[in-house]
């Protein structure tokens, strides 16, 4: 097995008396991009901070290709294979070239060389028309642009990005994100990316960690997060709307029947009758017919069903179902139009016994 | 008011006729207040970034004396400065009261604190998480300090600036330590307070306009490096 | 642009080192005195012109520190002084009473005059006498102002108000400047006040102030001054070999004469007499 890029173990981080960081374990592989997803407060900032060796962590290793990091010497040393962009741009008081260019000037770098690597980097992020403009006079985008265009311009191993985007309007993030996926793939450079953007998790990552209080709940691919969270919290924070607990009456061959509010749902999964268990379906997992379709469809779990309220969501709606128990499912207004769906109209909601999740069973 | 004129019409005279001890006067004020505050410069930037980059209890109590110290009246510095230079005072043995040199420790005492303390507050003025970016290009700790000191240039030089303007302006320590003597230790606001204390007022008022020139000019300078490397 | 930073430190920290090696101490070598003086002293501008003669003929450099007659002695008292020229008779005999100086010798004089403004409210004119006068514009409350600075001025004042029997202290026509003698003329020209001023400062303002001389030749006017040496069994590291010299250097034949004929050629007449040798008693005192 390969030594991975970075790899932290037994990290603890004390700050006073609370525990800020509690992480057995974590790994960056080559050319890897993880993200960090979690709640204001769950220690991302704090982890990537670790991660820059930035902060100190009271126990534990944070290793770089096997090789511990440890004193300040190796500290900074490392530090010089990394970048780290911030939620704020945080450039220097003049021009975007001269900002661009501090990683290799601290790098003592000549001053030809800096040239044409700054125009590289310019280029990279379409901002080489910028670069004579006064670091002042950036808009939100255009700052952030310089900020990555300074950390690439290094050509660092690892890129840390606490946030990049989350200060940024929609249309410019849409357009940063999409550079930086592009860039990120041409370049190979591993990062790690804590973010509040699910989606934005989802479209660049290989893998993603979820955080809650200094600690990883789940860490995986990002499909596997979304589709198969760990527990109700992940389930809540990846858009799992339907978090569902009921009782098993029965289970064969890999197959439970659990009952909630006099309907029995059926899915895969490893439990007790008598036991309780926690599932979760996806919103996008349900279907909505307007009449029963009884054996003529693969769906195993039909339940007739009253839309409470109907929500314009952009792209989908949102529909809040009452079928004995709550449901939420996700129509394109095209279904919605064609079906004749309004706020009272009785419906079947179905959904396949492959589209539930077990998070747990036991008390 | 025929006096202030009188007093234009004889800097006028003085000036133009490169008036030897008014030169003397002169070049010795930019001296002492120069190295004063190149002094303080060197003192006081290095400390007021120290304080203002690191942690440790009592920084606030540090920081308080630093600011109280901006306001200290130099001829209270003057004071304690020529009780320490007296023939029979603990520094006594140096022989340097009544010299240039008493005057520039004096003056240095004066304008440290105000450069520290803005120095201080300038470095604070930064956004908390720039040290930390500047780190996380690969910055060495010195490296770091000196980036951050380029960053905050311009309140900064407006420290300096302050410091310089506080010594060159001040008479109080200056005629303690340094004795106003001619050819020697005289400088443009000892000899213009001696002038006036004679009643020659033409001359004063004239002195007091050189020094107005003089701190202009300074300041000019400073102000044209304060804005340098600053783009439109 | 890189290349004008790299010089531009170093440049600084050169040009700091030649401005501290031109500044500070070429005068290290050579012990200096530290000579006390009177502000009325320095400013009739006789000690600019016998300081560089003295300097030139001994070797010794002077720092002339000039302070009130008060402030002067108050140095020699504390040892931070090597040698005085002052003119506060009764302070100076207490100087040498308690200890501090030695060699107490008589310098020049030169005297006081009482001037105030050509109205004259208080009728002072012609007065006979110094107590005469003040008494007249004691009884007129007639502004008067005093120096309050316990210089040789200030001193001599408070003798003429003792000598007369009035103490002025308090009153509303009584008013302490704390100034030199050349502000002080001014402020009493301002106020249309009366005050006392030595001859010689009188004389250097006279074209602009608008005060005239109203009294004069009291034998208590008389302002006398003296050289007084530091005396080195109190204090061991006064500089006894440069006192010396300097107030050997006053009572000289050389210097002496200087005296009487400084400021002869600007205001028609000397303005010190040259007194060495003789006692004090013998100017009519």
């Amino acid at each position: 097995m390969t030594t991975p890029l970075l790899e932290i173990k037994n990290l603890v981080l004390v700050r006073g008396e609370v525990q800020v960081l509690d992480i057995p374990a974590l790994l960056l592989h080559e050319n890897e991009v993880l993200s960090i997803i979690g709640p204001n407060g769950s220690g991302k900032s704090t982890l990537l901070l670790t991660l820059a060796s930035l902060l100190q962590p009271t126990t534990g290793e944070l290793r770089c290709r096997g090789e511990i990091i440890s004193s300040r010497r190796s500290a900074e040393t490392y530090r010089r294979r990394l970048a780290m962009v911030f939620q704020e741009p945080l450039l220097f008081d003049t021009t975007v070239f001269e900002n661009v260019a501090t990683g290799l000037k601290i790098r003592g770098i000549s001053r030809n060389e800096i040239k044409g690597r700054v125009q590289r980097s310019l280029e990279l992020f379409n901002i080489r028309h910028l670069a004579d403009r006064s670091a002042r006079k950036l808009s939100g985008g255009e700052a952030q642009r310089t900020s990555l265009a300074r950390a690439f311009a290094i050509n660092p191993e690892i890129v840390l990005l606490d946030e990049p985007f989350a200060s940024l309007d929609p249309p410019t993030r849409l357009a940063l994100t999409e550079d930086l996926e592009r860039i990120l793939k041409e370049t190979g450079t591993a990062a790690v990316m804590a973010t509040h953007d699910q989606l934005d998790a989802l479209r660049l990552s290989d893998r993603m960690a979820v955080m809650k209080s200094g600690r990883i709940i789940q860490d995986g691919p990002p499909v596997e997060v979304m589709h198969r969270p760990a527990d109700e919290f992940v389930a809540s924070f990846v858009g799992m709307e339907n978090v569902l607990n009921g009782k098993v009456v029965a289970q064969a061959g890999g197959l439970l029947t659990v009952t909630l509010a006099d309907h029995l749902i059926e899915f895969p999964g490893m439990s007790a009758p008598g036991e309780q268990a926690l599932f979760c379906i996806r919103p996008e997992h349900i279907t909505i017919t307007t009449s029963d379709p009884g054996g003529a469809t693969s769906a195993r779990n039909i339940f007739p069903a009253t839309i409470r309220k109907i929500i314009p969501m952009g792209a989908y709606h949102k529909l809040y179902l009452e079928c004995g128990f709550p449901l939420v499912a996700y129509l394109t207004s095209q279904s919605l139009g064609t079906l004749h769906l309004a706020e009272g109209t009785r419906v079947f909601a179905s959904f396949k016994a492959t589209s539930v999740h077990l998070i747990r069973s036991g008390a | 008011m025929e006096l202030f004129w009188e007093g234009i019409a004889k800097a006028m005279a003085l000036i133009v006729a490169l008036d030897r001890e008014v030169l003397a006067i002169t070049w010795l004020s930019l001296k002492v207040s120069g190295l004063a505050t190149l002094i303080s410069l060197v003192i006081g930037i290095s400390s007021g970034t120290l304080l203002a980059l690191t942690d440790f209890p009592g920084k606030r109590l540090i920081i308080s004396i630093v600011n109280t110290g901006m306001g200290l009246p130099p001829v209270v510095v003057g004071l304690f400065v020529t009780i320490f230079l007296w023939r029979n005072g603990p520094l006594g043995f140096l022989e340097i009261l009544y010299t240039p040199t008493a005057m520039i420790i004096a003056q240095a005492i004066i304008a440290t604190p105000i450069v520290t303390g803005i120095t201080v507050a300038s470095i604070h003025s930064l956004p908390p998480n720039l040290k930390l970016q500047i780190l996380a290009l690969g910055a060495t700790r010195w490296q770091m300090v000196l980036i951050l000191i380029r960053e905050a240039r311009l309140p900064l030089l407006a420290g300096v600036m302050a410091g310089f303007g506080g010594v060159i302006s001040e008479v109080g320590a200056s005629i303690m330590v340094g004795g106003n003597i001619k050819g020697y230790s005289r400088v443009l606001t000892t000899a213009t307070v001696m002038e006036t204390s004679r009643g020659n007022f033409d001359v004063a008022i004239a002195l007091s306009l050189i020094l107005l020139l003089l701190c202009f000019a300074v300041n000019y300078v400073l102000t044209r490096i304060q804005h340098r490397k600053r783009p439109r | 642009m890189y290349r004008l930073k790299k010089f531009l430190f170093p440049l600084i920290v050169l040009t700091a080192f030649v401005l501290t090696g031109t500044t500070t101490q070429s005068w290290a070598a050579t012990k200096a005195i530290i000579l006390a003086t009177t502000t009325s002293t320095q400013d009739s501008g006789l000690l600019d012109v016998l300081i560089p003669i003295f300097e030139k003929d001994s070797g010794f450099t002077v720092k002339t520190i000039a302070v009130g007659s008060g402030q002067a002695m108050a140095m020699g008292t504390k040892g931070e002084a090597d040698v005085l020229l002052v003119h506060s008779p009764d302070a100076e005999k207490k100087f040498i009473a308690e200890g501090s100086g030695i060699n107490r010798r008589l310098i020049m004089h030169n005297d006081f005059v009482i001037v105030g403004p050509p109205s004259d409210p208080a009728k002072i004119h012609g007065a006979k006498t110094s107590s005469e006068a003040i008494r007249k514009i004691a009884q007129a409350n007639a502004i008067f102002l005093s120096r309050g600075d316990n210089s040789g001025t200030h001193a001599k004042e408070k003798g003429l108000w003792k000598a007369a029997g009035i103490a002025p202290e308090g009153q509303k026509w009584y008013q302490q400047t704390g100034l030199g003698m050349g502000q002080t003329l001014n402020v009493a020209a301002e106020k249309k006040g009366y005050t006392i001023t030595d001859r010689a400062t009188y004389l250097s303002l006279k074209k602009t102030l608008g005060l005239g001389i109203l009294v004069e030749g009291d034998p208590l006017l008389l302002n006398i001054y003296h050289v007084i040496e530091v005396n080195p069994a109190k204090w061991p590291k006064v500089n006894v070999a440069g006192a010396k010299a300097f107030a050997d250097f006053m009572v000289s034949r050389k210097v002496q004469d200087i005296i009487g004929k400084f400021g002869v050629d600007k205001f028609g007449g000397p303005l010190f007499f040259p007194d060495a040798g003789k006692k004090a008693e013998s100017l009519g005192l």
